[in-house]
């Protein structure tokens, strides 16, 4: 099994870790800095703070399927149509793939035409979602500017990386100038404290935290999640992915010894603890326990034990919350040789062809489809509502996703529910919303 | 667009209207076509919307107006329809953003947001800076919209981030375009 898998790119295929292309020494004073002013002060040239409006060059753009199409017409019929470094541009078909219909499929055949023509980087059907790619293929790095055409770029800060969302123009603007505007954000800090319980997910401290910051407690700013050292690298990427959740421009997770094993990290790039942030929160990890969002906003969290017995008619796992190797592994785990409730579908979708070929090796797969799960082709499934496992009205979903808002996933007359692998695998068993460990009895 | 003095509509929102409200994923125009998409607009908040919002209308929304996606699909389906200002007590960071790129005033006015109701008749003028609300007796009630930061007043004089960087081959706000990375 390739460490990627599980761990959302650790090293190179050579088992090297990822160098660096930011400078050692940044020139510049960074003390009493945040993180996020370190990144862009070192990017912009000279010392900003937040507030400020910055100009920086950027390290990756990505788009996905459902934008390119507009980005790329913008850059062809406004913009001149020369990107300026293709090789830092990458296109993810993921949010409806494979094709759903003819007018999905031309549109897909112009991206991939266009893609090829310009040389930039092209991961087609199959190959996963988007920000699980990036990470597995080393295109997010410490200290990375990566800017992409979805929300949850957010992601990319499980490794350190300024990795944030935009829409078309942002991203045509990037590809064809090579740069773009930020403004510096303000900083959230979010220290987890104690120890980690067994049992335990990422998701249950990701949506903890956006419970205690609100959908919007965070808006335009960083959050800087301390304290994450006993969370992997995929688990990491379930902390950074949610930050957007909360409003926030950018999810960092503070750089630690784990990181730097496997890429290498810019001595500069590290957490000033005596740097002014506009909030400081403490997430005591033992008080905390499987929850779940509740439809239709992400931060309406409460214990799963309050809602336990609500019937479910689907389950989704996957998502580039929660769709690596370690989650699939979480259900079968959870699961323990019960197979899918009757009434109830099970849907699995890997968030990446490796991702898929571990959990393949494993076994993992073949003790998913054997519980009586369906396998997806990696990538997005029904997350945003378009297709492969869309919601009748009335229809309840618990879902390994990151939204559950009115017509996410179809109907806007379905209910989903967010939670962790462990709390979607005992909902499957049991036919209705479950504790991973107690089941019905909360 | 509307006429100077043309007399608008007031579509008045809740908190926390995200983008799967505003433009739902499953109306992209990957799915449905650049010609139609805006046509969804509001779907299934508000059906009624799409079919009858007039250019020139005024959004307005609670806190964390445009929370969630990137698509700027949502507020291009608001430009097509011609909304003609959102006004709102706050705004979620990539929705804002996008808003701007497009060229849609939008202002941050909990004031104005608690002066305003559904339906309620109004006179937008931007260059004055505010919203005239007409009351079915024809008087008249002024509401003071917050100044527009330079940044955006200087994308909102060229129509959108794009035709201002047409024109000037930089950034709002940026003093030159910087050497070469």
């Amino acid at each position: 099994m390739s460490a990627s898998a599980t761990g959302a790119a650790a090293v190179t295929d050579a088992g090297e870790r990822w160098p660096t292309t930011l400078p050692v020494e940044p020139g510049i004073d960074l003390s009493g800095l945040t993180l996020a002013e370190r990144m862009l002060s070192v990017k912009a040239g000279r010392r900003v703070r937040a507030g400020e409006v910055v100009v920086v060059p950027v390290d990756q753009v990505m788009m996905v399927d459902s934008i390119a199409p507009s980005a790329l017409g913008i850059v062809e019929d406004e913009l001149g149509g020369v990107i300026r470094h293709p090789e830092r541009v990458s296109v993810v078909v993921d949010h409806v793939a494979p094709a759903s219909n003819v007018q999905v499929a031309s549109t897909q055949q112009r991206v991939r035409a266009v893609a090829r023509a310009k040389g930039l980087r092209l991961f087609d059907v199959g190959r996963g979602i988007c920000h699980q790619v990036l990470m597995e293929e080393g295109l997010a790095r410490p200290g990375w500017v990566v800017v992409g055409a979805d929300s949850h770029s957010t992601t990319y800060g499980a490794v350190c990386a300024f990795g944030t969302g935009m829409g078309a123009t942002d991203i045509a603007l990037a590809m064809v100038t090579g740069r773009t505007w930020l403004k510096v954000p303000e900083t959230v800090r979010v220290r987890l404290t104690g120890e980690r319980p067994p049992g335990l997910s990422a998701k249950d401290v990701a949506l903890e935290i956006v419970r205690r910051l609100t959908a919007d407690g965070a808006t335009y700013a960083s959050i800087e999640i301390l304290g994450a050292e006993a969370f992997g690298p995929g688990e990491r990427m379930t902390l950074a992915n949610l930050a957007v959740e909360a409003g926030a421009k950018v999810g960092l997770v503070v750089p630690d010894d784990a990181l730097r094993r496997r890429y290498e990290v810019p001595p500069w790039l590290t957490v000033d603890e005596g740097a002014s942030v506009a909030l400081e929160v403490a997430v005591p990890l033992a008080a905390l326990g499987p929850v779940v969002s509740v439809p239709f906003q992400v931060d309406n969290v409460h214990p799963v034990a309050d809602h336990v017995g609500v019937h479910v008619d689907q389950v989704f796992v996957g998502t580039c919350t929660n769709g690596r190797l370690e989650d699939l592994r979480e259900v079968v785990r959870v699961l323990d040789g019960r197979p899918v409730a009757e009434g109830t579908r099970l849907l699995v979708i890997p968030a990446s062809s490796r991702v898929l070929q571990d959990a393949l090796a494993d076994g993992t797969i073949a003790a998913l489809v054997a519980a009586g799960a369906s396998i997806g082709v990696p990538g997005c499934g029904p997350c945003m509502g378009r297709h492969m496992g869309v919601l009748a009205p009335g229809e309840v979903c618990v879902s390994t996703s990151n939204r559950n808002f009115m017509g996410r996933m179809g109907s806007p007359e379905a209910r989903v529910y967010l939670t962790s692998p462990a709390v979607a695998a005992a909902s499957a068993a049991a036919g209705v919303l479950a504790m991973p460990e107690t089941g019905v009895n909360p | 667009m509307s006429a100077p003095h043309a007399v608008n509509r007031v579509w008045r929102f809740g908190d926390a209207v995200n983008t799967d409200d505003i433009l739902p994923g499953k109306y992209a125009p990957l799915m449905v076509g650049e010609d139609v998409f805006h046509r969804y607009a509001f779907a299934h908040l508000r059906p009624e919307f799409a079919g009858s919002v007039r250019p020139g209308d005024v959004l307005v929304g609670g806190r964390n107006w445009g929370l969630g996606s990137s698509r700027e699909y949502a507020p291009q389906a608001l430009k097509v329809l011609g909304v003609g200002a959102i006004v709102a007590r706050s705004f979620a960071r990539i929705h804002y953003r996008n808003l701007l790129n497009l060229g849609i005033p939008a202002f941050t006015a909990g004031d104005v947001v608690d002066a305003l109701q559904d339906g309620d008749r109004v006179r937008l003028e931007l260059a004055r800076g505010r919203i005239v609300r007409v009351s079915d007796g024809g008087e008249e009630e002024v509401l003071v919209l917050p100044p527009v930061p330079e940044f955006l007043r200087e994308v909102l004089r060229e129509g959108s981030v794009l035709a201002f960087f047409k024109r000037h081959g930089r950034f709002p706000g940026e003093s030159e375009a910087p050497p070469e990375p």
